[in-house]
């Protein structure tokens, strides 16, 4: 499919601009001044509505079928949501309006807030981060607040986190100045509190976890872990991302943390978008609350809502404005859909997530020999081992059966990982058919194997060489100088194994 | 198209998967079969300066590949002569000659002690066997 | 009970339930210790139906002044841009709406040769090499910029000019705690930046950022506020105005290593402040310390071309502890809004927009004088579509009685600037008519003095 520069001609524009010839145009100093315009496309609004529908098309959204990708809670997007968050009142409205003129959206923000305090069973919430990795940094920025106000910065230096980890958790640790204290996984898939009780002093700051872990399991001595870590006089950090799977029926804050990010683009239906846009909350305990980003949303006392930027404490901004607002207008009007019944979407979630287990465990791996929550984790180690086949392999035919593929080779303890979440939002016939593929792939890896080593056949590409990208970056459009572009077959097996 | 596994006899190994020539009071280092392997197809290394110096069991540079990226790790301690070139232009030369032309760098060693620590080949292939 | 979001019927859960080998959904939890299972039912309102959902919310819409209820010519960094019909038509195709990250690209080609051409755009805007897929917002990408310039240079120090954006220069402090950067503000003199302080404040610095537009609609003297940072070993970083490049040049043309800004006004709507979508270009040489997503054009097994994420181990869930940022969800379906517009803009749309509202903010500055008596700040300094005006009295005082007569004259700057209590900042896009321009002034000449 052509890139829309090369449908470009010259003449061509969809755009109509206004045009002011009869008043004086200021001139740009020369300095200052464009010396070559911009080579962006040229043009009619029918070929530019062709080109992005085509797009569309070689494209796979939870609207086209099952999205299975382990930990990003791929569920329906209702779209009601989406005709509230285009009235005029909030797309229009600017975020530095005066808040007797932002009543309805300030008041919108505040429900959003108590509605994820009550969830969370915490105290106080920002709104403020972008998305999940922006509300951990924003987390863990607020952990170093609150022991830089007690005296206590120098002294703690260090964040535990498990080997399961997501891979932003770590990165976060980096980019708020901390250094990172692995903990390692015991075989029932808990944290090994054996190896955490050596690794935990008066030099930790704080416990990032997600529960149930990215292996879809609830850790079973979180007790003890909430005790080993305030016993030390450490905080304790939820990462959110796996929280579809406890709604109404354990809250993080009863568990012990302290903080919790949620990622309303997983949990609250904010349609993911092809990467974003998300949101990113944070709910904390009262101790925090002083040092939450500003403004603060509140209630007055003479009646209505207003920002509040006297924080004298507060860390600061991660982010413009109060947040991203559009995302808060989904989230609020799908929360309100369910109320007290997302107790239901949860237990829905596991009970969708188990079913599939208990069909495919036979025929897949099983690291932990557990009951899942709203996830689970299968390995194709031994499909590799006799056959052949990857954990890639097995993804790229799934594509032929028309399923989006789970997440692979993540958590990074188990080889050849495929990690399955097929959220509340489907139905017993999809699940059904989405077993029914994977066994006959696991049967095709023994007897016809080059069906999922040259897989996909029915997408709009085969594989694609991603060595090729790297070592030969191309990251634009060249114009007149793009490289060749089609050019010899070569065979590429893309596997994705681990680093030594 | 990669190498077959192999470990030479005459080289010394260190458990993180990394080689040493020794050569009087120098050495070349790389990476091993083993590590190469696991990474798959080489799209980058991340040098050390020449005249920088390099301690033994720690980091001295960086190789990637499509999926993954990995510290190289010193088996001795020393001082950078040389950087390996063709494996900074052409990275998958080290899958194709892990212990030829697929060295990284060669260092003056500081403490050529050090080499008792290491392993020899067959101890090395006891210790993948166990992993 | 069924749920417009669940398929789940009781015969379903009968049968799920045997397969699995539980005897109800309860038992599904038993790994759940007793201490931490919550008692009681969510302390939430019952739940809602879309109708009155709908009801609900479209009330609390109404209750707010947006700019189809007032006539708005408040900017200060959120722009109120005509947003064509063809960028929600788009955006709202649910493969592109409901899909995720681009990690299968078989299955992702729309988004990922969407996200090629989104970097296109913005380094042909720019001049830059290298574009990411998008930051969350302008704040945070100036962040992002701070981390590439300490890892490039080494260096413990940014400057920021306190012409910059004052939320973009609060949220590089607040990032700058954690990457352990010190943070200087050189001083603004008479709405510009003098490169003699820039030069100063810019040794031993990592990055020197600065806004053009500045934060006050004045052009700054960029290409010597490059050079002196340049000149210093820092890294210039310019903050832009994806509109204003149809008339300004280039940040690489005059050797800005960075070039970074807010996308809202190219594409997306206000929105109470988002979301939106920060960009981040840079020159070659820092691509590999590029945070974020960048796809890149490759082949197939057949030799057709096709589009992957690539150089992904700089992200975080490859080098983790030691990543360029920790970016994942990033705002594509937002970049993806800007794309449709610039597409649809054109490049002399683009052009004609810099054009008009160089001549609709020059008009506005000329008649607020003509018709209510206010002079512009910094009379001195050329401006683009936002220009600073004194007022006769407390500035917020005079939007709260403009605003009375349906007129938001613009952003009071007292909030943050020192000794500006009574300055407007007046912003004046291409939807603006000079009859809504004597309005304005009209209102003023009542309220302003």
């Amino acid at each position: 499919m052509k890139l829309i520069y090369e449908k470009s001609q010259a003449g061509r524009r969809a755009s109509a601009v206004p045009r002011h010839d009869e008043l004086p145009r200021p001139g740009v100093p020369e300095e200052l001044r464009r010396s070559q315009p911009p080579r962006l496309p040229e043009v009619p609004e029918f070929e530019l509505v062709r080109h992005f529908t085509e797009l569309s098309t070689r494209n796979f959204g939870v609207d086209t079928g099952f999205y299975p990708l382990g930990s990003c809670t791929m569920k329906y997007n209702p779209r009601i949501n989406e005709r509230l968050a285009a009235l005029p009142g909030f797309a229009r409205l600017h975020p530095l309006q005066e808040e007797d003129g932002a009543q309805g959206a300030l008041e919108l923000m505040w429900r959003l807030q108590e509605i994820l305090a009550e969830v969370t069973g915490l105290d106080a919430v920002s709104l403020q981060p972008a998305a999940g990795s922006q509300g951990e940094l924003t987390g863990l920025l607020l952990v170093r607040a609150y022991f830089a106000a007690r005296g206590e910065a120098e002294q703690r230096r260090k964040v535990v986190i498990p080997d399961t980890a997501h891979g932003t958790n770590p990165a976060s640790v980096t980019m708020a100045g901390y250094e990172l204290t692995p903990v390692r996984t015991d075989a029932r898939g808990n944290i090994d509190v054996d190896d955490l009780r050596g690794k935990v002093d008066e030099h930790t700051a704080a416990l990032m976890l997600t529960n149930p872990s990215t292996l879809g399991l609830f850790d079973e001595n979180i007790e003890e872990i909430e005790q080993i870590f305030h016993g030390a006089g450490a905080l304790m950090y939820y990462d959110g991302a796996n929280l579809n799977a406890v709604c109404g029926i354990s809250r993080p804050g009863d568990m012990g943390f302290d903080i919790v990010h949620i990622n309303l683009h997983k949990t609250f239906s904010q349609p993911h978008g092809g990467g974003g846009p998300g949101g990113g909350p944070v709910a904390v305990r009262g101790i925090l609350e002083p040092f939450l980003p500003v403004p603060a949303i509140v209630r007055r006392d003479e009646g209505g809502f207003g920002l509040d930027f006297d924080r004298p404490q507060t860390i600061g901004k991660v982010r413009g404005f109060a947040g991203p607002f559009g995302v808060f207008v989904r989230s609020y009007a799908y929360i309100r859909m369910w109320g007290p019944r997302l107790r239901e979407m949860s237990e829905a979630a596991v009970l969708n997530a188990n079913y599939v287990l208990a069909r495919l465990k036979g025929a897949y791996d099983l690291p932990f020999d557990r009951l899942c929550t709203h996830e689970f984790v299968l390995s194709a180690k031994t499909l590799k081992r006799e056959h052949g086949c990857t954990a890639l392999d097995v993804a790229k035919r799934l594509m032929d059966y028309g399923f989006h593929p789970p997440t692979i080779y993540f958590p990074l303890i188990v080889p050849e990982a495929l990690m399955v979440e097929p959220t509340e939002t489907e139905a017993k016939e999809t699940l059904d058919a989405f077993c029914d593929a994977m066994l006959a792939i696991a049967r095709e890896a023994a007897e016809e194997p080059e069906l999922l080593k040259e897989a996909p056949h029915h997408r709009p590409v085969r594989r694609l060489d991603e060595v090729r990208a790297v070592k030969r970056p191309v990251v634009k459009y060249g114009f007149g100088e793009h490289p060749v572009t089609k050019g010899e077959a070569k065979a590429v097996v893309t596997e994705a194994p681990q680093g030594v | 198209m990669a190498a077959a596994e192999s470990y030479p006899e005459e080289l010394r190994y260190h458990e993180e998967h990394d080689w040493a020539r020794i050569e009087g009071d120098e050495a070349l280092l790389g990476i091993t079969w083993f590590a190469a392997d696991s990474l798959g197809e080489l799209v980058h290394f991340e040098p050390p300066e020449a005249g920088s110096s390099v301690t033994k069991d720690q980091s001295y540079g960086e190789v990637e590949s499509v999926k993954a990226v990995s510290d190289v790790i010193a088996p001795l301690s020393g001082e950078v002569l040389e950087v390996n070139r063709q494996v900074v232009d052409a990275p998958e030369t080290v899958n194709e000659e892990p212990y030829g032309n697929g060295w990284l760098v060669r260092i003056r060693l500081t403490d050529p002690g050090e080499a008792d620590a290491l392993l020899d080949a067959s101890a090395y292939r006891q210790l993948l066997a166990s992993q | 009970m069924t749920h417009p979001f669940l398929a789940l019927t009781e015969s379903d859960r009968e049968e799920m339930l045997r397969t699995i080998g539980v005897a109800s959904v309860g038992e599904l939890f038993r790994d759940v210790p007793e201490g931490v299972r919550f008692g009681r039912e969510l302390d939430l309102e019952p739940a809602l139906s879309e109708q009155e959902v709908y009801a609900h919310v479209a009330e609390l819409a109404a209750r707010n002044a947006d700019a189809s209820r007032e006539l708005s010519f408040l900017g200060a960094g959120m722009y109120d841009h005509y947003v064509p019909a063809v960028v929600d038509a788009i955006l709202q195709r649910g493969e592109l709406l409901t899909a995720y990250t681009p990690y299968q690209p078989e299955m992702s080609q729309g988004v990922l040769q969407a996200i090629f051409e989104y970097q296109t755009a913005i380094c042909e805007l720019t001049g830059m090499d290298v574009s990411n897929a998008s930051g969350y917002d302008g704040t945070s990408v100036a962040a992002d910029a701070c981390y590439i310039a300490k890892h490039a240079t080494g260096r413990g120090k940014v400057v920021v000019t306190e012409a910059t954006n004052p939320q973009v220069r609060q949220v590089v402090k607040t990032y700058a705690a954690g990457f352990g950067l010190e943070t200087v503000e050189v001083p603004h003199r008479d709405g510009v930046t003098d490169p003699d302080e820039v030069e100063r404040a810019a040794a031993g610095a990592a990055a020197v950022i600065f806004q053009q537009p500045n934060f006050f609609g004045c052009l700054e003297p960029a290409p010597e506020l490059v050079a002196r940072a340049a000149d210093a070993g820092a890294l210039p970083v310019a903050h832009v105005d994806l509109l204003s490049l149809g008339v300004l040049e280039a940040p690489a043309r005059y050797g800005a290593a960075i070039a970074l800004g807010e996308g809202q006004p190219a594409g997306n709507f206000p929105s109470f402040g988002g979301p939106h979508y920060g960009f981040l270009a840079a020159r070659e040489e820092f691509i590999r310390r590029m945070p974020g997503r960048i796809v890149g054009e490759t082949l197939d097994t057949e030799g057709e071309r096709g589009y992957v994420l690539t150089l992904q181990t700089r992200e975080q869930h490859i080098r983790r502890e030691k990543a360029t940022s920790n970016i994942t969800t990033n705002q594509t379906l937002l970049a993806l809004g800007g794309l449709v517009y610039l597409t649809w803009l054109g490049p002399q749309g683009l052009r004609e927009l810099g054009e008009t509202c160089l001549s609709l903010a020059a008009h506005a500055k000329q008649r607020l004088e003509e018709r209510a008596g206010l002079e512009p700040v910094f009379a001195d300094q050329p401006t683009f579509k936002e220009f600073a005006v004194r007022v006769g009295r407390n500035a917020r005082e005079v939007v709260a009685a403009a605003r009375e007569r349906g007129v938001h004259p613009g952003y009071a700057l007292g909030r943050d600037y020192e000794g500006m209590d009574d300055v407007l900042l007046v912003a004046v896009t291409e939807r603006r008519t000079p009859e809504e321009i004597d309005r304005l002034a009209d209102v003023l000449a009542e309220v302003a003095r």
